[in-house]
């Protein structure tokens, strides 16, 4: 395993998501003698685990079973320790994508925080780019670093434990791309432009609040970078479901036969696959919006140094 | 070579030994001059009202005429200048509120001061410039859609990614952008080979085409059930053969040629000359098949039989690669109905591999998600959309931009797992016979996975 390259079959020390069933997952290390508990029953991973191929369904002690799946950014981002609100799947895909981030790319992120983005850019840089990331918090920074290690991603990254603000990256002219995810984006706008190659390349800023927004982006005009975009995306999952709606009874008479009489006035209902009249009802297929869904995580703005 | 962009014409020639992000202007002779940053012409604008009471529309205000500002036009005078007259000569400038005034002046600078910046070509440009231009072409894949595409899919460098696309290769191209050319992509194509026009606007390198392998969706049945062989192959895509053939040489001479320059093309044009491109092509092909039992036939006989050699030659990777059944992912971005497409390409992905399905539609994909729940070894399913919201950010003025996109698409994604021996026959079997049992196992599924 590591978070940057497939492996068929689970080893020691690897670290896999264990998947329950109905988006319940958590992450597990692998170790010679371990054993997890489920509620399932128990996984000992010297015997359940260990040589097995990843995908492979698990039996547990109690007869449930789980899925052990290789770990991924994505995953990750969905299982592991917060240590502060993390990036979501959603703006990591819009920001990798806005950033022009691919293998070689080399970043300056802070920051760190949990390490939710740095997994998903190391990815993606990999495996001739680097992420350079800031982190003030110290005790976040060494534990950035530790997983990182466990992995197998360290040789890609460099946790730097300072502030952004004050001090910048710590690197300069060598980055294809910066991402800020700090209170005061505006105050590093500066030690972003320097950290960026001569020739030019990407910023983004997240902040959940407009203000913030706003001074970012007067920031950014002032340190000359151009194509200043802001924007927001939102995810909406749906849930698959059969749906059944009864058809009302408009006292119709009983030879009259109102069922056929339905069916016959709505051609769809022949189309048995979705549609099905079974005691007066209309069966379907329908993607139901979740009933809560994020309403706002942050605000993005990207632009361009050339 | 002229070049028509935005009702403007020009010659790139001047653009060499710029570097990326340049600015220039069109002159009138087709030539572009570099634009420097110019200070605003913000003397002018300091007088302004408060309000709009007194601004009255009586057609008036403009003293210039259509006549007075075409002949400025055919003057030649730089469109700057035009903008200032103009303002001079509006009598409700001094009255309209300073906001106003910018929005005036923003609008005429678009109007008459042409500059074109040119950019190196990405994903992002792309992609946007794509949804924006030509959104049929990709099946309205907006590029936010795109973008999760990628992430869920977990496209990186390494990867044996199989893509079905009829995106005019835009989610190929993209692909190959996050995976920078390390691992290898097999696609597979509708009728007579892969369309790339898109792919061709990306610039990438040689190397990045040398595992990428394509493989005809037709031949996917008799790969599968072990008839597959390459003796019934070249019959009938002879002649697109020749057309993929050259088509790819046409590119290869352009990235040369780029590379040579160190000159880009600004994606746009690189686009429209692509489609020209596609279209001399198809010319070509039509005159070979007229041609084909013709004089013509003689010569080409050898080149041909090399080409389709090679052709076969890249076709027997492809299917080994397939054969394997250990694809790293599975990518569908396509016209056609996403459910047996994936219940069939699903078989060459290994366990514990993300899958996404792209639809412009919500409903096939709500099938595709119940089939995928009958036949097992999947988990995980999702059904997604994304919302993307831009926002006017400007002192005093943020807000909302004032129209989104209605819509990007739908994505289907989920997760491979080892799909159950024994149990798979059987279920596809009840599946096929009975629905009965099948949608209860369906239910229990659901329960548990």
């Amino acid at each position: 395993m590591s978070f940057v390259e497939y492996g068929d079959t689970i080893k020691d020390g690897d670290t896999a998501i264990v998947f329950l069933g109905h988006e319940s997952m958590f992450p597990v290390k692998v170790q010679h003698g371990t054993v997890t508990q489920t509620k399932y029953g128990v996984i000992r991973h010297s015997t359940d685990l260990i040589g097995k191929k990843y995908g492979s369904k698990v039996t547990c002690s109690k007869g449930g079973w789980v899925f052990i799946l290789h770990p991924t950014p994505e995953l990750w981002t969905m299982n592991l320790p917060h240590r502060t609100q993390i990036l979501y799947s959603t703006d990591i895909s819009i920001i990798t994508m806005m950033l022009e981030l691919k293998p070689g790319s080399i970043v300056c992120e802070s920051g760190t925080g949990s390490g939710s983005l740095s997994h998903a850019l190391i990815r993606t840089v990999a495996p001739t780019g680097h992420l350079y990331t800031v982190e003030f918090h110290q005790q976040r920074a060494e534990k950035a670093k530790e997983e990182f290690r466990e992995h197998g991603v360290e040789h890609l990254v460099t946790v730097t434990n300072q502030d952004v603000c004050k001090n910048g990256f710590g690197v300069s002219n060598i980055a294809d791309a910066v991402f800020l995810d700090i209170p005061s984006p505006w105050e590093a706008i500066g030690h972003a432009k320097s950290a960026l190659k001569a020739e030019g390349g990407r910023i983004c800023s997240f902040s959940p609040c407009i203000e913030q927004v706003q001074r970012t982006c007067l920031a950014m005009e002032e340190y000359g970078f151009t194509e200043i975009n802001t924007l927001e995306i939102l995810l909406r999952v749906y849930n698959v479901r059969t749906i059944s709606l009864q058809i009302p009874d408009l006292g119709k008479a009983a030879e009259d036969n109102s069922s056929t009489g339905f069916d016959s006035s709505n051609p769809s209902n022949q189309d048995s696959s979705c549609t099905n009249l079974q005691q007066g009802t209309v069966q379907f297929k329908s993607g139901v919006p979740l009933r809560e869904m994020v309403g706002h995580t942050g605000y993005l703005t990207f632009a361009t140094k050339s | 070579r002229k070049i028509i962009f935005e009702k403007q014409w020009f010659y790139l020639d001047n653009a060499i030994g710029h570097i990326y992000g340049t600015t220039f202007e069109v002159t009138s002779g087709g030539n572009l001059q570099p634009k420097q940053e110019v200070e605003d012409t913000t003397t002018e604008t300091k007088e302004a009202g408060t309000d709009n009471r007194n601004i009255v529309d009586d057609g008036k205000s403009q003293k210039l005429t259509h006549d007075d500002i075409k002949a400025l036009k055919d003057k030649g005078i730089k469109g700057q200048e035009i903008v200032q007259q103009l303002i001079e000569n509006s009598t409700t400038f001094r009255d309209k509120t300073e906001f106003a005034q910018d929005k005036y002046i923003k609008k005429k600078k678009k109007k008459y001061e042409a500059v074109i910046t040119i950019v190196k070509p990405s994903t992002r440009i792309l992609s946007t410039m794509y949804y924006a231009r030509e959104p049929g072409k990709i099946n309205h894949l907006r590029y936010d859609t795109l973008a999760q595409m990628l992430t869920l899919g977990n496209i990186r460098a390494g990867n044996k990614m199989i893509v079905m696309e009829t995106c005019a290769g835009l989610v190929l191209g993209a692909v190959m952008e996050r995976m920078g050319g390390y691992g290898s992509i097999i696609q597979m194509y509708p009728g007579g080979g892969p369309v790339r026009a898109a792919t061709s606007c990306f610039g990438f390198p040689k190397l990045f085409f040398d595992n990428l392998h394509e493989f005809p969706l037709s031949k996917v049945d008799s790969l599968l059930s072990g008839t597959f062989s390459t003796e019934t192959l070249p019959s009938e895509p002879e002649d697109n053969a020749l057309v993929e053939e050259e088509s790819n040489g046409l590119t290869g001479k352009k990235q040369a040629s780029l590379q040579e320059t160190e000159e880009d093309t600004n994606t746009e044009t690189a686009m429209e000359i692509n489609e020209t491109e596609e279209q001399e092509t198809t010319d070509i092909d039509a005159e070979n098949v007229e041609f084909k039992e013709n004089k013509e036939k003689e010569n080409r006989e050898n080149v041909r039989e090399k080409k389709q050699w090679e052709r076969r030659k890249k076709l027997i990777e492809a299917a080994a690669l397939l054969r394997e059944k250990n694809a790293d992912g599975l990518i569908v971005a396509s016209k056609f109905h996403p459910t047996p497409l994936l219940l069939t390409l699903l078989e060459f992905v290994a366990p514990s591999r993300p899958f996404v399905v792209y639809c412009l539609y919500k409903e096939p994909l709500l099938e595709c998600y119940t089939k995928l729940r009958e036949r097992g070894g999947v988990i995980n399913l999702k059904l997604s959309e994304t919302w993307l919201r831009n926002y006017q950010v400007l002192p005093d003025r943020s807000h909302p931009k004032l129209t989104m996109s209605g819509g990007g698409g739908y994505l289907l994604s989920g997760i491979t797992v080892v799909l159950d021996k024994g149990k798979t026959d059987a279920s596809n079997l009840e599946a096929l016979k009975m629905e009965e049992p099948s949608s209860k196992r369906c239910k229990v599924q659901d329960l548990h996975c």
